[in-house]
């Protein structure tokens, strides 16, 4: 496949993860924060993200497994990954993260429970679609 | 006014010629990647702490009062952005141990946090930090905060200044020499809501 081929395809990835809301303008901000001398600056940051999410989510995960639930540790864990989100532009995500919260104040473990399944299917479906992104912009890059 | 801005400039730990030193602290990766990169972009150099603790160690303020006849130069910051919401030390206990000390409490200090509550930006003001910055923090914020540290001007006004200067060995020339707080100010800090 051609240079300008992938890098429209990435741009095409990238432009339906705007319009469709998994993105907001802090994505473009962290954009344009990289140049010649960090080429490679959001998909670090995003790496980064991809690392706390994991920690984060199995950490709540296990706290949902937990009994008696701490829904003070679930708040709280859920406030970090609630942060990282927002840190990337991961607004679909992020926004699911709210009636997470509303649920923890009320101590509905089901309504935790079940709004946690829908943020991880949110999560996985941005971050394949990040990652294929990425790659095609890898990709594109290794052509001369 | 310009006699107000020589007396300030005196007073705060030296700044380079070339560039602010800015200890940032926050316990996310992700945050404390993106905040790195804010204040390089800014041309300062940055130290970056994951901790409240470590931002004590690193100036040299865990073990209580740092001997005045040590190194001083190394650690030079002149600038610290905190978070607020952190494991441990929160950054407005951070906030209140710097402003403590008699050493580090000319040194400005931010906090930034994801959540937009007044009574918090309150405090924090009240406690003396110079400015709250909502997450996620952009360029513009950043340009803007180490700006003014670089013009020596402070920030927007003398409420604070008024407010947290309640010890006795306050500089009575900076807390007559800064004015009052206008409503255009209060009101800016407050439109972020």
């Amino acid at each position: 496949m051609d240079k300008v081929r992938l890098q429209r395809e990435a741009a095409f990835i990238r432009s339906s993860l705007l319009d469709q809301g998994y993105l907001d303008e802090q994505f473009i901000q962290l954009e344009e924060l990289q140049d010649n001398d960090n080429p490679n600056f959001v998909e670090e940051v995003v790496t980064l993200f991809y690392t706390d999410s994991a920690r984060l989510i199995y950490n709540i995960d296990q706290a949902l497994l937990s009994n008696p639930t701490d829904f003070t540790k679930l708040d709280d864990y859920m406030h970090q990954f609630k942060g990282s989100c927002s840190s990337i532009g991961a607004k679909k995500v992020k926004n699911e993260c709210n009636g997470f919260g509303e649920y923890c104040e009320v101590q509905n473990y089901d309504g935790c429970f079940r709004t946690f399944q829908q943020i991880k299917q949110e999560y996985i479906t941005l971050k394949k679609k990040l990652e294929t992104y990425f790659q095609l912009l890898k990709e594109a890059a290794q052509i001369k | 006014m310009a006699a107000a801005a020589d007396v300030f400039i005196q007073r705060l730990p030296e700044v380079s010629a070339r560039e602010l030193h800015v200890l940032a602290v926050d316990d996310s990766h992700v945050d404390r990647k993106v905040i790195e990169r804010l204040l390089k972009i800014s041309s300062c150099k940055v130290t970056v702490v994951d901790s409240g603790t470590r931002a004590l160690q690193y100036l040299g303020l865990d073990g209580g009062e740092k001997n005045s006849s040590i190194d001083f130069d190394s650690m030079k910051v002149n600038l610290i952005m905190t978070d607020y919401s952190m494991p441990g030390m929160t950054g407005f206990e951070l906030l209140k141990k710097i402003k403590e000390s008699s050493i580090f409490r000319e040194i400005p200090v931010v906090v930034m946090s994801s959540e937009n509550i007044l009574t918090r930006i309150d405090s924090c003001l009240e406690e003396g930090a110079e400015e709250f910055l909502l997450k996620p923090v952009k360029l513009s914020d950043v340009k803007r905060v180490t700006d003014f540290i670089m013009r020596g001007e402070g920030m927007k006004g003398g409420k604070r200044s008024q407010k947290r200067r309640r010890s006795v060995d306050c500089i009575p020339s900076l807390t007559t020499e800064l004015s009052p707080l206008s409503p255009s100010t209060l009101a800016s800090k407050k439109s972020k809501l």
